[in-house]
């Protein structure tokens, strides 16, 4: 579809994860670095969610629109929805929910990609 | 581990680990219903049984999610309930999907297997979680 912004997407929400995880054993409070980096996830998914809707209108192929959207649309509301109810609790565990949100963000944008390919 | 600070009063079901347990929950609220819509509406008639429990999973997720968000001594019990009813049904449903060829793959289906195993984990977890925070306030 667009390998070039899933890699970006993925990578990053691996970051995050990964940084979530380590700040999480360490009982540290999210860093700026974490933030920033779950920011930019939500970026690049926003790119990628109007990339996806301008390829969706200019194909003409078989494609399950209806899940197609669902992962494309759904996908851009787990950052801030972690960021949310991280940010409510400000422990450890609040901070592994962003690890909870990066991991889900690699395997929605996966998942997407195989809906593309069909 | 650290679950009940020193000075703090015992956490509510959705503070500390409960926090992270909800979010998973919810989770895979959203993942279920996701699945079951699309089974039932797309191919409801090929198999109705492996899709049927999809969407009960789904509605179990989303009671377990909401229970443990609203704690409470009512809430609590509902939260028990449930995750004993998804326990018990992941069990079912993985060992039924070992012996029997289902058509087509259910949260449940090898133990959540395609779900990295967490349908399996998550109702221990929620027990668990229920039996840690038993003095919570009510």
């Amino acid at each position: 579809m667009f390998p070039f912004l899933q890699v970006v997407v993925i990578v990053l929400a691996a970051v995050v994860a990964l940084l979530a995880v380590v700040a999480a054993l360490r009982d540290e409070q999210p860093g700026w670095s974490l933030v920033g980096t779950l920011a930019a996830v939500e970026l690049a998914l926003l790119v990628q969610l109007v990339i996806g809707l301008v390829q969706v209108a200019g194909t003409d192929r078989d494609l399950s629109t209806a899940t197609f959207l669902a992962y494309l649309i759904g996908v851009v509301l787990v950052p801030p929805i972690a960021f949310v109810w991280a940010a409510a609790e400000q422990t450890r565990w609040g901070t592994a929910v962003l690890a909870v949100g990066g991991v889900t963000v690699i395997v929605l944008v996966l998942r997407l990609e195989q809906i593309w390919a069909g | 581990m650290t679950v009940r600070g020193p000075s703090g009063p015992p956490p509510t079901t959705r503070s500390g680990p409960g926090r992270l347990l909800i979010a998973v929950y919810a989770l895979f609220a959203v993942a279920a219903t996701g699945r079951s819509v699309y089974q039932l509406s797309a191919q409801a008639s090929e198999a109705p049984v492996p899709y049927t429990l999809s969407a009960v999973a789904a509605m179990l997720y989303a009671t377990a999610t909401l229970a443990l968000v609203r704690g409470g001594r009512r809430w609590r019990q509902v939260a028990w309930t449930v995750c004993a009813i998804e326990l018990v049904g992941v069990l079912t449903v993985g060992a039924a999907s070992m012996v029997v060829a289902f058509p087509d793959e259910t949260v449940w289906g090898h133990f959540g297997a395609g779900y990295g195993y967490v349908p399996m984990v998550l109702p221990v977890l929620g027990l668990g979680w229920l039996w840690r925070t038993t003095d919570a306030p009510r």
